[in-house]
């Protein structure tokens, strides 16, 4: 599977997850500058880490307007597959592409660490090789990882099956302790209704070697590159 | 040019100039100068920027091996690692900006020393920063730490760089004096390496990056100077950083550099536009011509004194191959940063600056790099002080009681709150979290990786400034010797008083003869490093606190070591003396000890209290480097499992931490049988140096007992490792026995409580 990893002006994981895509793995990768338009045949798209423009202004509100995110959405509208990592999630959030939006971490600061989440949906093509309630041990790096959404809105989430990933206990529960930064329903990602564009916090590409402490992100990408083959 | 301006005492004094050194000014030039131009002496001939106070001192420090591919007197030291990679890395303070302003001082400490690293072509691939505040139970002193500790996740985390470890300490004397120092390591290939010279007369030389302002005008002076209670007017003079545009100008270099069309390219800094030229242009003995009505300006009617002394940030200075400036404009246009040509370089060797083609200042380069001023000040050795009285008898005490008080010590505890604020791990090289003994992060795409390690003590320091020193330089690498590195060469920051005060400078000889001597001992040249002194608030200064930033390499991979137990049954081992020879010492450590009782209710620093009587332990160079040479070895042979150095806290502390989990999922502790039950205070609480804790399989003791032996070191087993628990039996009793998860809690929650912090 070829994936297409974008840079904007202050992104900064998109050589990780290139790398992830790349050499772990094995996958044709290339990157994608935000001006351009072209996604050059790329079966999935990776919104990478960052900053994007400094995060001034809000996380993402001005990475959506680059001409890239304009054929990203057209490419998803077709069904293409999309995951929106950490600056990437805060970026479709902004787009329109994923409901809901982000406020600052409860705690008022960033937070790197490593967190256990809770696969809750493995019928979409990000999680298709994990089981239902599998605990994934990966790290996080964020100030606004704080997802948000109005009552009802989060009601038609749950419903559909759009709660990806939610913050939990080692042993898998869902804690108030567990949460990292105050989302709501322990939210950490979060899909589309269609299933196809993906957003969360943790960093997928930083679990994806022994070394880093984790391989569960590569269960993620696998997944991704099962579904299209 | 302008009408020269009368000097009066006071110009002179505002800029921090000498009568004397105004006199050499005026030989130099054979008239006298403008402001313009005394302005440009002042930065360049500040403490700051020509190191004229310790100059002549850090002389004698080892400076070359076969590993270093550039020493002292670039933006930064680099030295080889082997398969045409090489590394780029450097230490540098910024204590008085962040005492004035702590985020925007701590924040644009970091981006300098980021941009001293990809100015040389290397790709920025792990930060640390050496802290130091006064105690946290001043409100004062915590929004200093907040402030800094902010400032450097804002910038670095944005950058992009993994900010993988280092130290905070807390001491009386940083109350009024933070130290700050920022540490940065880049990684390039070996051919691929720029230089800060303006060769190639006729040559363009591009001003890239922010636009200058007003900001920051005399930042350089100001770190040269002591403060006063007027020093919070002084916070114009503190720059602002932006992360954002530095990444910008990261990728922007980086991608330049590889259309072969830079000749040299220097960050501008302290100082400004006025030390990239003419120390680009003293570094290649050519002049430099700019006209600065091209230079690119965030304010209007800026004169030719702010342009040249403003301290904006994210900002570079490029000379380029004549006729190929576009390809150069074309690819920071690409990044939307400014890049214009300003100048060019020229054969005469001056620095020469225009204004709409009218000269404003015209000074020789080399007045303002290698003719600075040097200054061989005054020495004066303090009075000694007395000998420490004879030991006290037998000591009892509760010393599981003792334990926990010094595991609540915020100079012990946790450093989580601080480095779970850092962005540890972006780049995906990060293989030993923070709060190891050494950092360390890999080298993709080959079976290395690079351990480092900041290592200072200002309270040995003051009591002894050559063993203090010494005592630096020895735990740094004994850090990255327990994660199983080969340490290759280090950076230092010297923190310090005022050095026109003999005492002051007698501290300066001592800690360069001591690091000198022990640089040499453990074959670790200084490739670079920073010098910050008058760290003075009303008349007061820090303990001499020279920092070490110590560099090595793990290869093979596989040799990679934690600090912490791995498995229940492990045998146990100490790799060093139990106790070291110093009557003194050990007699001061006994006293202070007994002094203790009875102990103080959990809020007192307890640890802290009593290191502050503590005089200096004694260090044996030659038994350090024998015992770091047998853990080397007992890593490279497979024997040891993790390893730990031993030192602030001693034995006792070093014992709880490694059975501290790295994420609070499950504790191993360890039953420890004292082999002497004498002085159990002493063994257990003592830093004596040149110690190591390791582990090894029960089978593979008689083996690692082999290897140091053979080295001449003192092995001592000292128990297994259980689940759980932390017991310490001496011969006919029991010493302490504690819950390992109950130290942990103490020991993870101390810092984090001194600040509202709901998380």
């Amino acid at each position: 599977m070829k994936f297409g990893v974008l840079i904007f002006p202050g992104s900064n994981c998109e050589h990780d997850a290139y790398h992830a895509v790349r050499k772990v793995l094995g996958q044709p990768a290339e990157f994608i500058w935000h001006q351009s338009t072209d996604l050059r045949d790329c079966q999935a798209i990776i919104v990478p880490g960052g900053f994007s423009y400094g995060d001034y202004l809000r996380t993402g509100a001005i990475a959506r307007f680059s001409p890239v995110m304009g054929a990203v959405r057209r490419f998803a509208d077709r069904g293409g597959l999309v995951l929106g990592i950490c600056n990437g999630f805060q970026i479709l959030l902004e787009t329109g592409l994923l409901p809901g939006a982000m406020l600052r971490n409860r705690g008022l600061k960033y937070v790197c660490q490593q967190v256990s989440i809770r696969v809750e949906n493995v019928r979409i093509p990000f999680t298709a090789l994990a089981r239902e309630g599998d605990v994934w041990t990966i790290p996080i790096g964020h100030m606004e990882g704080n997802y948000t959404l109005d009552a009802e809105s989060l009601r038609s989430l749950e419903r559909n099956r759009q709660v990806v990933f939610r913050y939990c206990a080692a042993d898998g529960e869902i804690t108030a302790g567990a949460n990292p930064n105050g989302s709501v329903a322990n939210v950490a990602g979060i899909c589309n209704a269609r299933g196809n564009v993906l957003g969360m916090m943790p960093h997928p590409e930083r679990a994806s070697e022994p070394l880093l402490g984790s391989e569960d992100g590569v269960r993620l990408f696998q997944s991704m590159i099962r579904s299209r083959s | 040019m302008q009408a020269n301006l009368s000097m009066t005492a006071e110009v002179l004094e505002q800029h921090n100039l000498t009568q004397a050194e105004y006199d050499r000014i005026l030989s130099i030039l054979g008239r006298s100068p403008n402001l313009t131009e005394l302005g440009i002496f002042s930065v360049m001939w500040s403490e700051h920027c020509s190191y004229k106070s310790s100059k002549l001192h850090l002389k004698r420090l080892p400076t070359r091996g076969p590993q270093v591919l550039q020493g002292p007197g670039e933006n930064a030291g680099i030295i080889d690692i082997g398969d045409g990679y090489a590394v780029a890395f450097k230490i540098e303070s910024h204590n008085h900006p962040s005492f004035v302003e702590p985020y925007q001082g701590a924040a644009t400490g970091v981006g300098g020393i980021l941009r001293d690293i990809f100015t040389m072509g290397a790709r920025p691939i792990a930060a640390m920063n050496s802290l130091r505040f006064g105690p946290l139970d001043q409100p004062r002193n915590r929004q200093i730490m907040e402030g800094v500790v902010a400032g450097i996740a804002g910038y670095g985390n944005c950058f992009g760089v993994p900010t993988v470890g280092g130290e905070v300490v807390f001491g009386e004397c940083y109350s009024q004096n933070p130290l700050v120092n920022a540490f940065a390591l880049g990684l390039f290939r070996k051919d691929r390496i720029f230089y800060g010279k303006a060769a190639g007369i006729g040559n363009p030389v591009i001003y890239v990056g922010a636009k200058t302002g007003r900001d920051g005008i005399h930042g350089a002076t100001m770190a040269s100077a002591e403060f006063d209670e007027a020093s919070e007017s002084k916070r114009p003079n503190v720059q602002v950083g932006d992360p954002f545009l530095e990444k910008l100008l990261l990728e922007a270099c980086l991608e330049s550099m590889k259309t072969g069309a830079v000749v040299g390219i220097q960050d501008m800094g302290a100082a400004g536009l006025t030390c990239s030229t003419c120390e680009m242009g003293g570094r290649a003995d050519t002049g430099i011509e700019i006209d600065l009505a091209k230079v690119p300006q965030r304010e209007e009617g800026m004169t030719p004194y702010e342009i040249m002394l403003s301290e904006s940030q994210e900002r570079m200075l490029l000379v380029a191959e004549r006729g190929r400036e576009e390809e150069i404009v074309r690819i920071f246009r690409k990044w939307e940063i400014d890049a214009v040509a300003i100048g060019e370089v020229t054969g005469d060797g001056m620095l020469r600056i225009l204004d709409r083609k009218a000269k404003v200042a015209e000074i020789p380069n080399r007045a303002l790099t290698d003719e600075a001023p040097l200054y061989n000040r005054p020495v004066a050795a303090p009075t000694p002080t007395s000998p420490a009285p004879a030991p006290p008898g037998a000591l009892s005490m509760d010393w599981g009681k003792l334990l926990e008080c010094f595991l609540a010590s915020p100079n012990l505890s946790s450093r989580e709150w601080v480095y779970r604020q850092y962005d540890h791990m972006v780049r995906t090289n990060t293989v030993q979290f923070p709060g190891a003994d050494a950092a360390v992060v890999r080298v993709k795409n080959t079976r290395k990786a690079l351990a480092m390690s900041l290592d200072g003590n200002g309270r040995y320091c003051r009591q002894d400034p050559r063993v203090g020193a010494q005592l630096a330089v020895a735990e740094s690498c004994r850090n990255l010797v327990c994660a199983g590195a080969r340490p290759l060469a280090a950076t230092n920051c010297l923190n310090m008083g005022n050095p026109e005060k003999p005492e002051i400078m007698w501290q300066m000889t001592q800690v360069v003869e001591g690091m000198a001597e022990a640089c040499l001992a453990l074959g670790t040249p200084i490739t670079g490093g920073n010098v910050s002194l008058y760290n003075e608030t009303l008349g007061e200064g820090i303990d001499p606190t020279p920092v070490i930033g110590m560099v090595g390499l793990i290869e093979p991979l596989s040799r990679l070591r934690s600090s912490w137990f791995v498995q229940e049954g492990h045998r146990v081992v100490l790799l060093g003396p139990l106790v070291g020879g110093a009557r003194g010492y050990s007699s001061a450590v006994r006293h202070s000890l007994a002094r203790l009782q009875p102990l103080r209710e959990r809020g007192a620093d307890v640890y802290s209290r009593w290191v502050s009587r503590l005089p200096c332990p004694p260090l044996d160079l030659d038994l350090e480097v024998r015992v770091q040479r047998a853990c080397r070895e007992g890593i490279e042979s497979g024997l040891i499992l993790s390893a730990h150095d031993c030192s602030d806290g001693g034995l006792a502390v070093a014992l709880a931490e490694m059975g501290f989990s790295r994420d609070g999922a499950g504790t191993l502790g360890a039953e420890i049988l004292l082999p002497r039950s004498d002085e159990v205070g002493e063994v257990l609480f003592a830093e004596y140096p040149s110690r190591i804790l390791v582990t090894v399989a029960e089978g593979n003791l008689a083996a690692l007992e082999k290897i140091a032996v053979l080295q001449g070191v003192p092995v001592t087993p000292l128990g297994q490792v259980v689940p759980d628990v932390l017991s310490v039996r001496s011969a006919d009793s029991v010493v302490l026995e504690r819950s390992v998860a109950s130290l942990e809690e103490t020991w993870r929650n101390c810092l984090g409580g001194f600040f509202a912090d709901p998380l």
